[in-house]
Order: structure tokens, then sequence, then C-alpha cells
């Protein structure tokens, strides 16, 4: 049965990558006792699919993986058997199970909504807030994007799909829905420094502090977006 | 979780942030309140390094099941992380609390190899602890600072490190620590002072503490003599050992690092000491005498640790592990629980023969794994000299076997500059080498050869004679003497009929030199780790950061001749700087064995028949086996 595990990953716990995380969560389904598949072959490994990798320096409420078991308890179970594998900053919020067929986690993955908060003293000026949503209401935001090889520009407007602001000062806030597909994801980051860049400044290097607050999956039909957290598709057992 | 002692933008910025931010899985927190007791435990190498080691594993979960103490881990900041906190000027602190290392009652170092003296001092110059002992004595009766401790194999000869150390820690940590930190609290009640307290655990078996001895020194530069300042303090000092290593700690709930460090694997010590007696080697003598671990024990313990760490993988560790007499059993054992759940069974140090490669073509892929033998020397000649008991007939028909069953890669170790060693004897590592291969396309026809050739890697190491060896007393070669031993290496090997399959590594000899100095240096030496120190020098294990020039310039401004330590040929008779520590093995044995070494005889191991080296003094281990009222 495959089994849909969302987590998250607070405190100091933003100074692991994504792939330590990977293999803390190996180390933590044995300490579990969790009963999970194994692939073939001389050298086994679990079968094991995480949704979007997170950059190091970020929290999250909304990380997920898909592990494969050959038997279990009830999801309750599993849920406890797992929390108490964790350590500080690592919490296990739900535990579901996905129907046959259903694309792994990361295949899964349409979109992220993340907050975005301003470290001390890298406060914004006050009536940021209009400011930026009068940059998002623009028809069209360039930015450039560095790949490997060469910097491109590209229109980041039709892969964000909501932002909102408020606040000023400590309580400054930005939220944001974006892309996280494979094809076209987007980096919260990105549209911060695009629109400090319109405001003719350069985005500090350590202003922001991001929370992904959840990650989505598009049930949709039809072209028709229908973002879903990507727990939302699995069910209890 | 504790507030972070590094700010984010210094995290971000270093590489491998989750070196410093504590919490992993197992790591102990305690109310700081409740304690009586705070421990910063040491390893000075990087964070993977230190995580690695298993002593120190053994002691955090020895301390911290005593309730009144709560010990803490400190690893040495990288090159990235030690230039920021520099700047900053951001005190060393220990992972769990990340408080300051500063606050600690006692900084405890373990010192695993000669290579990490600056890396001692960069731990207690970052902590903002003086890097003499006899500097942070001063106002409050002296407790400004932590008490600084050393351990471990490099304290058997611990003079060129003395003035950094309030105390040394003789042998095993099992026994004595407790009497210690007893004595501490008392001292501590009563309002005694640092020096008091020192004083005092001076007189404790095991212990070391270095302001109470003098040493003076004749005009050769060799040692008058080596005496206690004070009446009362003890004239040797004798280690300390674990007689019964099957009833005492060991963690069941070692500590999991997020980031892969090196030894990512529970690790099962199966036994301390080895029977073998190989003439160069220092941990053969030092942790005498041999003493396995119950089989029953390590079992509970294998499983009990796999379950609560979560690795994929168990080692066994132990200096032979062939000679662990109740290998067969413990393999069979883990081989039934780690198959079902998939985790791998690492056998570093066995001897190959029939029954190894039955047991690692079980639970190796024997594709990717390859054999290692470490003659140590080519020839019988010096191997017999050397005490390595390891024939050139048990080689061929080791690696004949393995060829059958299918390996094609095999490692093969040995050491240059051993004593007696001639021009003969190093071309006859090229010769073991081709025998080797000349083997692999005698056993395996054509096609079914995988890689249609064997890979043999042939690797050298120089070397350095240690403490408490036989060969204590060797004059030690010069870096120019080295190097051209390694080139002649090269050619014998180039001059072999199968060369295309021998790759040749050789290990740099200006590092050996001066690992040569450290381990049979004396107090004079300090200065100069010191002096090197300040220059910048961290890190020397680590080539990429070993700056020979800075120590070279560091010798000449302390006025110390590198050749008295090491190429000199010391008398039999000489007072050496580590005769005060008795390490268990008498010096008259260690002398016969020098003798019996230059003369080219073999000694026997110790359960084919006891050499009377002194260790039966404790009452137990090997030399005791099988007789009857033990």
């Amino acid at each position: 049965m495959k089994v849909r595990i969302k987590f998250a990953k607070t405190g100091a716990m933003r100074f692991i990558g994504h792939l330590d995380v990977m293999r803390f969560f190996q180390k933590a389904v044995r300490r579990a006792g969790i009963d999970v598949a194994y692939s073939e072959g001389f050298s086994p490994h679990q079968i094991m699919s995480f949704a979007a990798p997170l950059g190091v320096g970020l929290t999250s409420h909304g990380e997920y993986l898909d592990i494969e078991v050959r038997s279990h308890a009830g999801a309750e179970d599993m849920k406890q058997k797992l929390d108490r594998a964790m350590v500080e900053g690592m919490e296990i919020l739900s535990v579901t199970a996905l129907e046959e067929g259903t694309k792994n986690a990361m295949a899964s993955v349409a979109a992220a909504e993340y907050s975005v908060r301003f470290r001390q003293g890298y406060a914004p000026d006050p009536g940021w807030a209009d400011r930026l949503l009068a940059f998002y209401g623009k028809p069209v935001i360039m930015v450039k994007k560095k790949t490997k090889k060469s910097e491109a520009e590209m229109d980041i407007k039709p892969y964000i799909y909501q932002l909102s602001a408020s606040g000023e000062g400590d309580d400054a806030v930005v939220r944001m829905m974006v892309n996280a597909s494979s094809s076209g994801n987007i980096k919260p980051g990105l549209v911060m420094e695009a629109f400090w860049k319109a405001e003719g400044k350069e985005l500090p290097e350590f202003a922001l502090e991001i929370t992904r607050e959840d990650t989505y999956t598009d049930t949709g039909v039809d072209g028709d977006r229908h973002l879903v957290p990507l727990d939302a598709v699995g069910t209890g057992f | 979780m504790n507030k972070l002692a590094l700010k984010d933008e210094i995290l971000l910025k270093v590489e491998k942030p989750a070196r410093y931010i504590g919490n992993e899985v197992n790591a102990v927190v305690k109310d700081k309140g409740l304690v009586d007791i705070r421990i910063a435990m040491c390893f000075p190498d990087v964070y993977e390094i230190g995580m690695s080691h298993l002593g120190i594993q053994i002691l955090y979960d020895m301390f911290n099941r005593f309730e009144d103490v709560w010990c803490e881990r400190v690893y040495s900041p990288w090159v990235d992380l030690d230039k920021v906190m520099r700047e900053e000027n951001i005190p060393l602190f220990a992972l769990e609390s990340q408080e300051p290392v500063k606050d600690m009652d006692f900084l405890a170092i373990t010192i695993q190899y000669e290579m990490c003296y600056t890396n001692i001092l960069q731990i207690l110059d970052l902590s903002h602890i003086p890097l003499k002992a006899k500097d942070r004595e001063g106002q409050g009766g002296g407790w400004g600072y932590p008490v600084v401790i050393g351990g471990g194999p490099c304290v058997y000869n611990p003079e060129p490190i003395a003035e950094f150390f309030d105390l040394f820690y003789i042998g095993e940590g099992e026994t004595r620590y407790r009497e210690l930190l007893d004595l501490y609290k008392e001292c501590r009640r009563s309002g005694e002072s640092r020096k008091e307290f020192l004083r005092k655990a001076a007189k404790l078996p095991g212990m070391y503490v270095p302001m109470f001895y003098q040493v003076e020194y004749k005009e050769d530069g060799t040692i008058e003599k080596m005496e206690p300042t004070e009446d009362g303090i003890p004239k040797t000092i004798q280690k300390e050992v674990e007689m019964d290593i099957s009833d005492t700690y060991y963690p069941k709930k070692p500590v999991v690092p997020f980031i892969k460090v090196t030894q990512d694997r529970v690790v099962l010590e199966i036994q301390r000491g080895c029977i073998r007696g190989c003439r160069f080697c220092q941990a053969g003598q030092i942790y005498r005498p041999v003493r396995e671990r119950d089989v029953g024990m390590l079992k509970e313990y294998a499983v009990e640790m796999l379950k609560n760490t979560g690795h994929e993988e168990i080692s066994l560790s132990s200096l032979s592990s062939s000679d662990y007499s109740k290998l067969p059993e413990l393999v069979d054992f883990l081989i039934g629980e780690c198959g079902e759940r998939k985790i791998n069974i690492s056998l570093p140090s066995l001897r190959i023969d029939a029954f190894s490669l039955d047991v690692m073509g079980k639970v190796q892929d024997i594709k990717k794994s390859s054999l290692t033998f470490a003659p140590e020397a080519g020839s019988q000649r010096l191997r017999n000299v050397i005490n390595k008991g390891l024939t050139e007939e048990d080689i061929l028909k080791g690696a004949g076997l393995a060829f059958e069953g299918g390996w094609t890669r095999v490692k093969l170790y040995f050491m240059l500059g051993l004593p007696t060693e001639t021009e003969e004897d190093i071309k006859e590592i090229g010769a073991l080498a081709n025998k080797i291969a000349a083997v692999f396309y005698e056993t395996v026809p054509k096609e079914k050869r995988v890689n249609g050739k064997v890979q043999i890697v042939a690797s050298t190491s120089f070397f350095i004679p240690k403490p408490f060896t036989p060969f204590q007393w060797s004059p030690m070669c010069t870096k120019e003497e080295f190097l051209e031993k390694a080139y002649m290496t090269r050619s014998a090997i180039k001059e072999q009929l199968n060369q295309k399959s021998i790759k040749y590594n050789w290990h740099e000899a200006d590092i050996s030199v001066l690992e040569g100095v450290l381990a049979r240096g004396d107090r004079r030496i300090a200065g100069v780790i010191e002096s090197a120190y300040r220059k910048g020098c961290i890190y020397d294990a680590w080539s990429e950061y070993f700056h020979n020039d800075a120590w070279m310039e560091a010798f000449e401004e302390c006025g110390i001749d590198i050749g008295f330590y090491t190429t000199r040929e010391r008398s039999a008779e000489e007072t050496l700087p580590w005769d005060f520590l008795d390490c268990g093995v008498d010096k008259e044995f260690l002398k016969r064995e020098w003798e019996k070494a230059l003369e080219g005889t073999v000694s026997p191991n110790c359960r084919a028949r006891c050499q009377g080296c002194g260790a039966n003094r404790f009452g137990g281990g090997v030399c005791f086996e099988g007789r009857s009222g033990t």
C-alpha cells in the first residue's frame, strides 16, 4: 500500500538540506519499525518519493513523502510511530493512504504556497504592501532567470497564482501561491527580488524568512486549475 | 530547542551548517539547572570525522547516564566558520546547549592522532580559554575556565602537548571518571582552588597532571630525569584498563548525524587489543591485554543499536576481527538478523581465508568490493623483522580463492622506511604485487574475466616509530630518504610483467616527518606547535591545509632540531619522554622484541605462546584464557 506522509520542518531543521532529509526519513522509518517495502536487487532501498525539495534556510508546514508499506496497523498507529522517531523541528502532520495508480509525490506537485517575512532590520519601507500589490497587478513581470549556461528573460506572471501582502515593520508578510511543478517552479525569492528591483533597489541577501505553508496538487479537469493540498487526495486507513 | 549560537546569516553562508546546530537523533539534552557538572566532549577535527569516533560515543553515553552530569559534544569548526568566529569574536559552543564551552566544568579532548595538535589549540583559542594550563589559574580560585582533560592514544606520549592540558587521563575511560567527577564536586563544594583539585586528581590512578612534574635535560639534549615537584605525586602512572568489557558502558542509542559522516553506521566493538604483536603497531601494545566482549552482549547491542538509530549498516570493530573467538556465531546471527531488514554488514580487518571469503561473499556485493591485504613489507625477511605473521603463501592462496570467488580488485598496504629495510625488500613489493596479478591470470580463464583485468592498488605509507612499541628506539628516515624509497617502489612496480594491472600510491613525506617529531617529542616541542598555530596552521591532517613551510619556520624559530627527534638512534638506556607512563607492557619486553626484530626473529602471538609482556598483571583477558578458576 502506498502511504503519503505530511510533515513540518521548522526551527533548526531548516539548515538540513534535502538529501539529508531523505536520509533522515530512511532512518526514521526504520526506527519507527514501519514495514516498508524495498526495491529489488543487491542493494535494496526503501521505496520512497519526496514531493518538492525545500531549500536550506526555509521552514515548512507542508512537506510530503510517499512510502510503500507491506503491512500496517492503521494510520493513527503509523503516525504515532513516525512522530516518535522525529526530532525537534520535524513533526508528522498526517498519514493517508493513496489509491493504486496515484501519481507519486514528486510528480503530483503543481503549486506551493509560501509566506515571506522579513528578518530583523530588513523590514520594507512603509506603504510597501500597496506597492507590491500594484506591482503584482501588472500584466507582465519580467525577470532574469539564471540557468547553468545563460541568463534568460522570462515572464513569471503566469506562474504566480495568488499574492497578498499585509502588515508593517515586523508584522509585514507576503503570502503567495506559485507554480512548483517540475516544468515551471518559481521560487518566492525570485518574485520578491523582482519587486525590489522595480523599486530600484537590490534585495539584501538575508532579508527574507520564507516558510512553505503547503504543497498542492492540481485535481482540476480540462485545464481548469483546482489546487488541493497533497494529502487531500489520500484517505484514512 | 535552545537558540542557535550562530545567526542565520552565518549558518547560511558556511558549508554544511548541520555541523553546528546539534539536535540530532539521540543527542542528549538535559535541564542545566538539574545537573552539577557540565562536560564538553571534543574531537578536535571536523564534525564528520569526530562523529565517526566510537570512543566519544562510549564516553558521551557513560557521562550522560550519570544523573548529575550533562555531557555535550564539540568539534573543530571548519575553516570557513573558524574565520568568521575569529572575526566576530564568537566563542566556541557545545552542540546540545549551544552555550559557550568556556562556561563548562570540563573540556575533555580525545587525541587520536598527532596531526590534530594545532586543532587542539584552535579549540582552546576559539573557546576563549588560555592555551597554557598555567595561565588558567587567576581569580576566583582559578575556576574561570573549564578543566582541560586529554585522553586517547596520543596521551601515551603527552609531553609535546603537556603544557596545554590541566590533566591527562591515561587509558580506558570507563574506569575512573566517576571518581574524578566526585572529587571535583567535593572540591567545588568545599571551596578549594583549581590547583588543589588538580593536586588531588594527580593522586588518582591513571591521572597525569603535567604541572606537577619537572623535566631536566642532559647536555646532549636527552632527558636526565623527570620528577614530581611535590611529595605525594606519583612518579609513574599506570594506564587504566576496563577488564570486564562485557559488563560496562556501551551506547545503546548512539547519536545519529543528519549529514553523511565517515562512519555512518552502527559500530560494534567486539574486542579490545590484538594478539598479533606487530612491532610497529602502537595499538597492539597499549591496548593489551586482549579482551573479548561476550557474544551474547554483542547480539543484544547489535539489535538495540540498529533499532535506536535506524542505520542501514553495521560494522564490527576491532584491530583484528578474525581473532575474535566467536566470530562465526556472531556473523551468522547478524546475517539472520539483518538480511530481512536489508541491513548491510561490514567486516573490516578480516584475514583473507576460506572462512572470511565465504562470509564476505554472503554480506557484500563481490563485484563492488575489494580484498585488502596488509603485508606491510615486501619481503619475508622484513615481515619477520616487523613480526607481521602474514606469509606470501597466505596472500597468494587467499588471493587465488578470492579470484575464484569472483573478486577482481585487491588493495595492498605496505610501509616504507622500516628498520633494517634494504633495496631488495622494496623491490619485493613490486614482485609480490606482480605475483598476485599472475595468480589472477592463472586462476581466472579469459572468458570469465569481468573487467578483463585484475586491479591491484599498492599503497605505501612511511614508517613512523611510535612510543611503547619495540621500534620506539628506531631511527626514522628523512623526507628525502622516504621519497627515494617511494620512487624505488614505483620503478620496482613498473618493471613487472603485470605492471599495467598495478596502481601505486604513496603518502606525503613531509607530513610523516612532522608526525614523527610529534609522536616521540618531549616538552620542548610545545613551543613549535604553538608557533605553527600562530602562523595559521590548523587541520594539518588535511593535506590541502598542511603548510610545511610554516612548520619548518616554527622549528627554526624555536631552535629545535628535527633530526634529534627523527633520525637519531636512541640507545636502549636513554630515558624516553614517555617513560614515566606505564602502558602495561614492560620496557624490558619491548627491548627484547627490538633485539629480536634486528635479528629477524618472529614472536608467536599471545594465544600461541605468551611472550611475557607484563600485561598479565591486569589479571584477565587473553593472558588467562582457558585457565581454570578464571
